[in-house]
């Protein structure tokens, strides 16, 4: 075990700034993908279904 | 009968086969982190010449090797793509870049975060940063230079020219430590110190690194199928499927 305690292990050793940045910014870059992601997905699902009912409407309606 | 390798090729075989791996690509990346991050924080012990700012090394090699691998993929794809013709590839080149450009941005981040307290720096124009940082621009330019074309098989085949040209980056990346008198450090993969420090050091890089690897694999699998859904989405066997609302 490295740390003597949960301070000194934010602190790590002086340089918590330079850590925990890059952790932090490689963090936030893997949640910022997975959710562009889904989001992506979600755009793509909402636009089918949203034209399949234009479709259906206008097959109902008698429209082509 | 067509060759069984080509099997997967085919969109909806691939579709199928991505969203059966791609879950377990991400579960084994989130394992490896965990025990990796570990590994990183409360087994390797502290650098005796850069104390504790050594520890950015857990999330700024991996990323800076997955920065370079991701492209060479995207470059076989891409080359696969132009001589046979097959769609899948240059999807699956397109399904890599974004990953591709988080990992370089997180490799020039953590370095440039690693640079100021042991170089004095964030940044200098050396050789190794600076190729680096054109990786960075060669997966924007890819991806701008696709969306920027309407026809999407033309897009497919200029985009992919750009990362065939651009690849020559890599090794220059690669060996610029080498080749260049830099401010950066030569491979750490070789550390010349004790070798119980070096062991547990190498070991949180590697774990790291294959958590990068999986994560990737995982992402890019998902964002591929993504892609075939966009571009097949009025095909017969997406409906047949249920893949999308209808």
């Amino acid at each position: 075990m490295n740390w003597g305690s949960p301070e000194a292990f934010f602190a790590m050793g002086g340089y918590a700034l330079y850590v925990w940045g890059s952790y932090a910014v490689a963090a936030a870059c893997i949640v910022a993908e997975l959710w562009l992601l889904r989001r992506r997905r979600r755009t793509l699902h909402r636009a089918s279904s949203r034209s399949t009912a234009q479709g259906s409407s206008a097959r109902a309606s008698g429209q082509t | 009968m067509r060759p069984n390798i080509w099997r997967y090729a085919s969109p909806p075989e691939f579709y199928r086969l991505a969203g059966g791996l791609a879950p377990w690509f991400l579960g084994v990346a989130a394992v490896l982190a965990a025990s990796g991050l570990y590994i990183a924080f409360f087994v390797a012990p502290t650098d005796f010449q850069q104390g504790e700012s050594y520890r950015i090394i857990f999330v700024h090699v991996p990323a800076a090797w997955m920065s370079m691998f991701i492209y060479a993929v995207m470059a076989f794809w891409c080359a696969i793509g132009i001589v046979f013709n097959t769609r899948l590839s240059f999807m699956m080149a397109l399904a890599l870049a974004p990953t591709g450009a988080m990992f370089t941005f997180i490799a020039l981040w953590s370095g440039a975060l690693w640079g100021k307290p042991t170089w004095g720096t964030w940044w200098v124009w050396d050789a190794r940063l600076t190729s680096e940082l054109i990786l960075l621009f060669l997966y924007i330019g890819f991806l701008s230079l696709h969306a920027a074309i309407d026809d999407t098989r033309r897009a497919d085949r200029a985009a992919a020219l750009l990362v065939l040209v651009g690849v020559i980056n890599v090794p220059i990346i690669y060996f610029s430590v080498q080749w260049w008198s830099t401010l950066h450090q030569g491979a750490s993969v070789s550390l010349t110190r004790a070798p119980t420090m070096a062991a547990t050091m190498l070991a949180g890089m590697l774990i790291m690194s294959l958590a990068a690897w999986m994560y990737a694999i995982g992402v890019s699998l998902l964002r591929a199928r993504t892609i075939v859904l966009e571009r097949e989405s009025d095909a017969e066997w997406v409906r047949e499927l249920g893949a999308l609302p209808q």
